[in-house]
């Protein structure tokens, strides 16, 4: 009996919902370790990345205006989808870095468990984050958290998904969207999770996913006046000073490129850092 | 005699005892500066105050040198609960010397006596008496137990509401820990002097706090100076964005107050006689000379035209006139530049086709004036409908309704502030959260108070000033584990993975 003939995958953006190819029409190589070829990624370009951030500024509305309790149910869902699919990540992780399976599925489990955890932070932030101020008069006054708007992302170059899962998930928390540039070496992961996000009711546009140049696309990211936000945590081997100056110019937030394993270490800073304190008065009558 | 018309009630300039020239405040000592000294000038005649040294290059060296020697030697070592006594102390101060910092106030900057007396000066005894119970307390801040302070914050604020604005900077950050050198604003540094009167009566350590004068070159080499770790702005957005990209790439840190266009939005079910008054405090309120002025009316169109005949009623009651008496409304513009600024864009709002309406009243033959205006008939396009004019000038706006409140209002690169008057709470509720502003006033307006935090959104800047979050601008939390297995809370992690953990801690410390 002849060995099955495989079906390939073909590795696309995520855009609004969609798998397009880039409009570009160019793609990069991308090898294994030991230097075979495992795919022919998309290599996204300034259209693609402005696309994206029409994409992610449309979603924002309806992400940020569910119930906390309804993002967390959705991010959990995505922990759900991603555990279903740990063979297929861990192979994934096994091709592109040349770890050992098991290492790889170390990386998996902590990516799943850091989305759990996020998850279950959706209805609890605000309440971490916020409060009633005891203001010296006849007013309510409450201090609430709310989310930033687009988030662009460059995602930890280094890992194939723990990196990327860190950066994402504590964005989404809040209600923010997210333009993520994936590992320009390990993208395929990238691009499988933006299938389980597909799959997993987070509405489209909630996050974008682009593969390529982190070099190339970033710096559209960071000038551009519609990114709110941008998490420099794989930017390291980047012209990040400059990214950062960019952003300046729409007084954009930035977050510094973190280097290692550690990097997007899982923390309640990474949510709070995508977030704008809101604080509402209101006199209550003398009765 | 009309029973609108009061005798003059100037509040008395005798209890001021001011020295004709001053000096930089650096390491607890007043000392000559360096640069061409300036006069700070009253606004509301011209007359000469004070002459004013301005420090160069390398007495911003030395100034950040006390405060570094400070943090090192003193500030940083010392029990938060000494910390809080010292501020305590310094509340106290300000409390027992409100008056005289009030004339003072009102002199340099041109703001109505009853404004810096009532409003500004009370508020910063509020500031340092509020913060002062933080110090021993910071492990309640909410960024886990024992956060750090950042180290020497380079501190530069507006002229606006002089006083005021160095209480928020200078309290949270000496309760947090770290040291300061605060730059006050060119045209206002008096008041900033005088507090440093205070430090001394205080016997605060030397270069805990240090005050340097100057214009705008000793501002951008204060927060240039690369022994500063952290940066404190408040002013225009286009000097902001100057100082986020001289930052970019060190390790400081930075927050940002700066500029707003806010809508102040009136329902027609408002309670229209608070609502009026409010208008008329959310604009004229220090001249208008506010970040989080209500700049932008947007009254809707069924009830436009009774708020404005209204408005115009009560704007031809205010009193305009010397700053130090005790019944002016308005006071002076606070410098010649500023109120160049404030007629150019008024003249760019009539040429546009807005309609001008001034209040009738007499104008001081001295001194810089303008008459609180409102414009009607004003379109989003319109100049005065974008662009900050920071003067007591009103646009007008219209809507029909909430959708289109809403998306008026967030029609602006800037979000610090927002305004709502509705008697429907629900209607309230939901308008407030889908204003993008850093602080939205429902039925009130321009309220402020130390636990409330205050800050914007987009260009409005970034970080918050007063209450709990006010501390997260001077303080960084302890490092995180580097994965959820290794957090303590975990009981199931294994003896080695918490030894890795440890060692992963004592990296990320290095």
């Amino acid at each position: 009996m002849s060995k099955r003939l495989t079906v390939p995958k073909t590795y696309k953006l995520y855009i609004g919902g969609a798998f397009p190819r880039s409009e570009s029409g160019r793609t990069y190589e991308v090898v294994s370790s030991k230097g075979d070829f495992l795919a022919n990624a998309a290599l996204a370009s300034r259209k693609d990345a402005r696309d994206a951030v029409v994409a992610a500024r449309g979603a924002v509305k309806g992400w940020s205006g569910a119930t906390a309790y309804n993002r967390g149910q959705v991010l959990y869902r995505v922990a759900e989808i991603l555990e279903g699919r740990r063979a297929q990540f861990v192979d994934e992780i096994v091709q592109q870095t040349g770890v050992t399976a098991a290492v790889a599925g170390a990386e998996v489990d902590e990516a799943i468990d850091r989305w759990v955890w996020y998850a279950g932070w959706c209805d609890k932030f605000g309440q971490v984050a916020g409060n009633g101020n005891p203001v010296a008069g006849p007013y309510f006054n409450i201090s609430v958290p709310e989310p930033t708007g687009v988030v662009g992302v460059v995602a930890p170059q280094d890992t194939a998904l723990v990196g990327l899962v860190s950066a994402i998930a504590p964005a989404l928390v809040t209600g923010n969207s997210v333009v993520v540039v994936a590992s320009h070496r390990y993208p395929l992961s990238a691009v499988s999770l933006a299938e389980v996000l597909a799959t997993s009711d987070l509405p489209e546009g909630v996050v974008n996913v682009l593969t390529g140049s982190p070099d190339e696309i970033a710096p559209w990211l960071a000038s551009h006046p519609d990114i709110h936000a941008l998490d420099l945590v794989g930017a390291g081997d980047l012209d990040w000073i400059d990214l950062q100056i960019a952003a300046a110019e729409t007084l954009t937030r930035v977050l510094p490129p973190e280097n290692g394993v550690d990097a997007a270490a899982p923390s309640l800073a990474r949510i709070s850092a995508f977030t704008e304190t809101k604080t509402v008065w209101h006199p209550k009558s003398l009765v | 005699m009309s029973f609108l018309e009061y005798a003059p009630a100037p509040e008395s300039r005798a209890i001021l005892h001011l020295k004709p020239e001053y000096g930089l405040f650096i390491d607890g000592e007043f000392r000559v500066g360096s640069g061409d000294p300036f006069v700070t000038i009253s606004p509301a005649d011209e007359t000469h105050i004070a002459t004013i040294s301005t420090a160069t290059e390398a007495d911003i060296d030395a100034a950040v040198a006390a405060a570094r020697r400070a943090y090192d030697r003193t500030w940083s070592k010392m029990s938060g609960r000494d910390r809080g006594k010292y501020l305590f102390r310094i509340a106290r101060l300000v409390q027992e010397r409100a008056r005289e910092l009030a004339v003072a106030e009102s002199l340099d900057n041109g703001k109505p006596i009853k404004e810096s007396r009532d409003v500004d000066v009370p508020l910063v005894a509020a500031w340092f008496f509020y913060y002062a119970g933080w110090a021993d307390k910071l492990d309640y801040a909410g960024l886990g137990a024992d956060p750090r302070p950042l180290g020497v914050a380079g501190q530069v604020i507006p002229w606006n509401f002089p006083l005021l604005m160095l209480a928020w900077k200078i309290a949270p950050a000496l309760a947090a820990g770290n040291t300061v050198v605060l730059k006050p604003a060119e045209t206002t540094p008096l008041s900033a002097l005088i507090f440093a009167e205070i430090l001394q009566q205080a016997d605060l350590p030397p270069g805990v706090v240090n005050i340097v004068t100057g214009a705008g070159a000793t501002g951008a080499a204060l927060v240039r100076h690369p022994d500063v770790d952290k940066v404190a702005f408040t002013g225009s957005t286009a000097v902001g964005r100057e100082i986020a990209k001289a930052v970019a790439g060190t390790d400081k840190k930075l927050t940002l107050e700066l500029g707003g266009k806010a809508a102040n939005i009136v329902f027609e079910d408002a309670p229209i006689d608070q609502a009026i008054e409010g208008i008329v405090n959310g604009i004229f309120f220090n001249q208008g000379h506010v970040c989080c002025a209500g700049s932008r009316l947007l009254v809707q169109e069924s009830i436009h035209d009774e708020v404005v005949d209204r408005l115009k009623d009560r704007l031809s009651t205010l009193r305009l006139g010397d700053p130090l008496d005790k019944n002016t409304d308005i006071g002076a513009i606070n410098s010649r530049e500023q109120l160049d600024r404030i007629r150019e864009l008024s003249k760019i709002g009539e040429d546009e086709g807005a309609e001008r309406w001034s209040a009738p009243c007499v104008i001081p033959d001295n001194g810089f004036w303008f008459a609180p205006t409102i414009f009607t008939n004003v379109q989003t396009s319109h100049r005065i409908a974008r662009d900050e004019i920071f003067g007591p000038v009103l646009s007008v706006l219209t809507f029909r309704t909430p959708a289109e409140a809403i998306e008026k209002a967030n029609n602006t690169p800037y979000g610090l502030s927002a305004g709502v008057w509705s008697d429907k709470g629900s209607r309230i509720l939901a308008v407030a959260d889908r204003l993008r502003a850093g602080v939205v006033w429902a039925n009130t307006f321009n309220r402020f108070d130390p636990s409330s935090p205050f800050g914007g959104y987009k260009e409005s800047g970034y970080g918050r000033e007063g209450g709990r979050h006010g501390l997260a601008a001077y303080l960084k939390g302890a490092p995180t584990a580097r994965s959820l297995s290794e957090r303590p809370s975990t009981s199931s992690g294994t003896a080695e993975t918490k030894r890795e953990a440890r060692a992963a801690k004592k990296e990320v410390g290095k």
